[in-house]
């Protein structure tokens, strides 16, 4: 029987084998489970932007792209499989959306000479490109949201947090603790007071976390929060009547589907982004007519516009500027994953190209570099507005505490060097 | 025709207490095992060791151990999860702590601490039954998960909780890390899990396995005609963490490569790995295998026909994945409630009076 399963699995795969000539991005995404609702808009963002590429423009420098699309349910071991299935494929980078299969893509895809491009997630210390040669997380990682979001409470308060309480709700596992060291590190030079507060996956009972709340009274509550987490906390937090404006949330925690549910109570809730929200801007025009209305747009073709949609479609962007990025550097347009990663090691965004490109202001202009693999580290914080349902940027992208994070950067990242024996990359 | 018992004549007990007593069978042992060792190794590519092979052979060893102790010795427990992880966070704290002694150690020791945890598990067994005692162990299983994502002495004080399997090697060659030849893993659990079959066929057939099969079929019995139950309940126990131990460790280093505690054994691995052992078969090691195979393989063969083969969209194919095993997972109970392992049972009884069953 095993051989019988074996062999028909092998029939399976056979049948999809690969065409020849093409850019393969491969999209682990996850449409079910209970991370979907952030999984769907990202994956359709995603999808639609390398759909209007090869509608409009044929793909990148004449090469149609090839997405591979494998259902990893935000669970690793699923990841592990669509992996091994799509790197065979010529697979030119991987974002798999979770920090959990990243940690573990890390060493694999750097052994298998494959780039990641953990947007806004995975390994904060992989910003240090002389020790995470195939690691890229630009333009923004979670120490700079959470010095981000220190950041904006500072300015907002005059200046001064002593004695203000800051607690901070997250996902119990290795995505919701990534801010805890720097919001420690921070609170040693800013003074607030900080408290933990772990909510385990997959985040639907969180009654207890916000009676702790409730009791001590802390002046903010930030959130590490993804999926069906969100949106019980937004809903917890207007159960117990905290501020709004006092809530924030990392930019996986303020989508349209996170506020929604709490109605007009979640008014005024805040979640930081590094990248701008809204359907104002050229690119959506052409999405609208190449993608949408040639009815070939991804899912069901209900997001676009949203905050994670536009997420995606920023991350398909920037992969496809690598792309292009690496094609000019290399002089072949059907470039291998080793030239996609020196694309993306070369990577410039200016204001002038995304503005050609449809979609000016939409983020920080940025250059990655041998060294730094993590941009610029830009955090602007947007607000919700449940009258109009829309989210709108309140402050803009600003600077973060690069000090403190580039000492815990080179503290991480050299940690992981002496583990692995990894000497250091640049010239 | 086939498995013929005419002219298989037996001349000592040895030879009559054979696992394999029929010569057919005992032949198609061999060539299994001679393909798994010879032949697989060469045949493997990532793909099949890390989606398939892996994950197999694995989850094998753990549905071993449960079946141990749910099928054999009559003990429910859901702590599987927790267990694994016991395994799997010893074997890396093992592997940090001392490098330089071989990884093969280090599983089996990983799965000697799983039984000492097992065994301090299991003294609720003693005085509760049935339904209780699973509860007792889902406890096990949620205080574990807490207890590993809540002392950070276990993960070494990494800034996320994640522990990573550090680069080892046997006999020189990568079996844990990125830079591992496929057949190199392949081969390390499939030594370890023949290792454990072979030792849990014998005991479970010698004088161990009839004292748990006595307390699993009624225990008053049991103690009656002199078995401690004491002894026979925490042995279960101890024995059946043990390989849920090793399981675990094997999890953690050779496959996966990097884990988080609440996400990788959760509770849903306990279910999992019950499935597993209620599908295959409670009480037989064949049961184990079988189950694991159907469990790990359906999946990956459904993923592949629906999106690799008919094209279909992702989401539709992982939601059908969900109803087609849930579906098969009933329709194999109504028509077989002994699992896989009495279909082959049946389908070995039919063979060999085939073709002339009158």
């Amino acid at each position: 029987m095993k051989l019988k399963f074996a062999s028909m699995a092998l029939g399976a795969v056979m049948a999809a084998a690969p065409a020849m000539a093409d850019l393969v991005f491969p999209s682990l995404s996850y449409r079910t489970g209970p991370y979907a609702a952030g999984g769907i808009p990202f994956a359709d963002g995603y999808a639609d932007y390398f759909t209007l590429l090869n509608e409009r423009d044929g793909g990148i420098g004449g090469v149609p792209i090839r997405m591979i699309e494998c259902e990893t349910g935000y669970n690793t071991a699923k990841g592990v499989e669509c992996y091994e299935s799509t790197k065979g494929e010529g697979a030119l980078v991987y974002q798999p959306l979770s920090t959990g299969i990243t940690y573990q893509l890390i060493p694999k895809a750097t052994a298998d000479d494959i780039p990641i491009h953990s947007m806004g997630y995975g390994r904060t210390s992989a910003a240090n490109g002389e020790v995470f040669s195939h690691v890229f997380n630009y333009p923004g990682n979670y120490w700079d949201g959470a010095s981000g979001a220190v950041n904006y409470l500072l300015e907002t308060n005059g200046g001064d947090l002593k004695g203000k309480k800051i607690a901070l709700v997250y996902h119990n596992s290795a995505y919701g603790k990534e801010p805890i060291r720097t919001l420690e590190e921070l609170q040693k030079k800013h003074g607030y007071e900080l408290s933990l507060l772990p909510v385990d996956h997959p985040g639907q009972e969180q009654k207890s976390q916000w009676l702790q709340i409730r009791r001590e009274r802390p002046d903010f509550v930030l959130m590490w929060g993804w999926g069906v987490m969100n949106q019980v906390a937004v809903q917890e937090a207007a159960n117990i009547r905290f501020p709004m404006e006092n809530f924030i949330g990392i930019w996986w925690s303020g989508a349209e589907h996170d506020v929604l549910p709490a109605g007009a109570k979640a008014n005024g809730f805040k979640a930081l982004t590094f990248h701008n929200v809204g359907r104002d801007f050229p690119i959506f025009d052409d999405i609208q007519k190449y993608v949408v209305d040639a009815g070939k747009a991804a899912g069901a073709g209900d997001q676009v516009g949203n905050v994670l949609y536009n997420r995606g479609m920023y991350a398909a962007m920037l992969a496809a500027e690598a792309a292009k990025t690496a094609q000019g550097i290399h002089g072949t347009a059907d470039i291998t994953p080793s030239q996609m990663r020196d694309g993306m090691e070369a990577l410039q965004i200016d204001e002038a190209k995304m503005t050609a490109l449809g979609m000016p202001n939409f983020g920080p202009a940025f250059n990655v570099s041998c060294q730094n693999h993590g941009g610029p580290g830009l955090v602007g914080v947007t607000q919700w507005d449940a009258a109009n349902q829309t989210w709108s940027l309140i402050s803009d992208f600003k600077e973060t505490d690069g000090e403190v994070i580039g000492a815990l950067v080179a503290e991480d990242s050299a940690a992981y060097a002496a583990e692995n024996n990894i000497e250091a990359a640049c010239k | 025709m086939f498995y013929r018992e005419a002219g298989d004549f037996k001349t000592n007990y040895a030879d009559d207490n054979q696992t394999f007593p029929i010569r057919f069978d005992r032949y198609r042992y061999y060539a299994v095992m001679l393909f798994a060792f010879c032949a697989v190794p060469f045949l493997i590519n990532d793909y099949w060791v890390n989606a398939i092979f892996l994950p197999f052979l694995i989850y094998a060893i753990a549905a071993i151990g449960l079946n141990i102790l749910v099928g054999y010795c009559g003990q429910v427990s859901l702590g599987t999860g927790g267990f694994m992880a016991v395994g799997a966070y010893a074997c890396y704290k093992l592997m940090t702590s001392f490098p330089e002694i071989n990884i093969f150690i280090h599983v089996l020791l990983a799965g000697g601490v799983t039984a000492l945890v097992g065994v301090l598990f299991g003294l609720p067994s003693l005085r509760i039954k049935g339904f209780y005692l699973a509860v007792a162990t889902l406890a096990a299983q949620f205080f574990l998960v807490w207890l590993f994502n809540r002392v950070p002495w276990f993960y070494n004080y990494s800034a996320s909780g994640q522990i990573s399997a550090p680069e080892r090697t046997v006999f020189g060659i990568a079996v844990t890390g990125p830079n591992t030849t496929a057949w190199a893993p392949y081969l390390f659990c499939l030594v370890i899990l023949t290792l454990l079959a072979i030792v849990a066929r014998n005991l479970t057939r010698g004088m161990q396995g009839r004292k748990w099969m006595a307390i699993r079929d009624m225990d008053i019995a049991a103690e009656i005609i002199g078995v401690n139950p004491l002894k026979a309940k925490l042995s279960a126990f101890a024995v059946s963490s043990f390989f849920i131990g090793v399981a675990g460790a094997l999890f953690f280093s050779v496959y996966l490569g990097a884990v988080e505690v609440g996400e990788a054994f959760g509770i849903n691995q306990s279910f999992l790995v019950l499935f597993m052992i209620i599908i295959g078969g409670l009480g037989s090691i064949f049961g184990s295998f079988a189950g694991a195979a159907f469990l790990v393989l359906m999946p990956v063969l459904l993923k592949n026909v629906l999106v690799g083969g008919l094209g279909w969209p992702t989401d539709i194919a992982a939601h059908l994945e969900f109803l087609i095993v849930g579906a098969l997972i009933i329709v194999f109970l109504i028509a077989e409630p002994h699992g896989l392992a009495q279909l082959w049972r049946v389908a070995k009884e039919k063979l060999r009076l085939w073709p002339f069953p009158h």
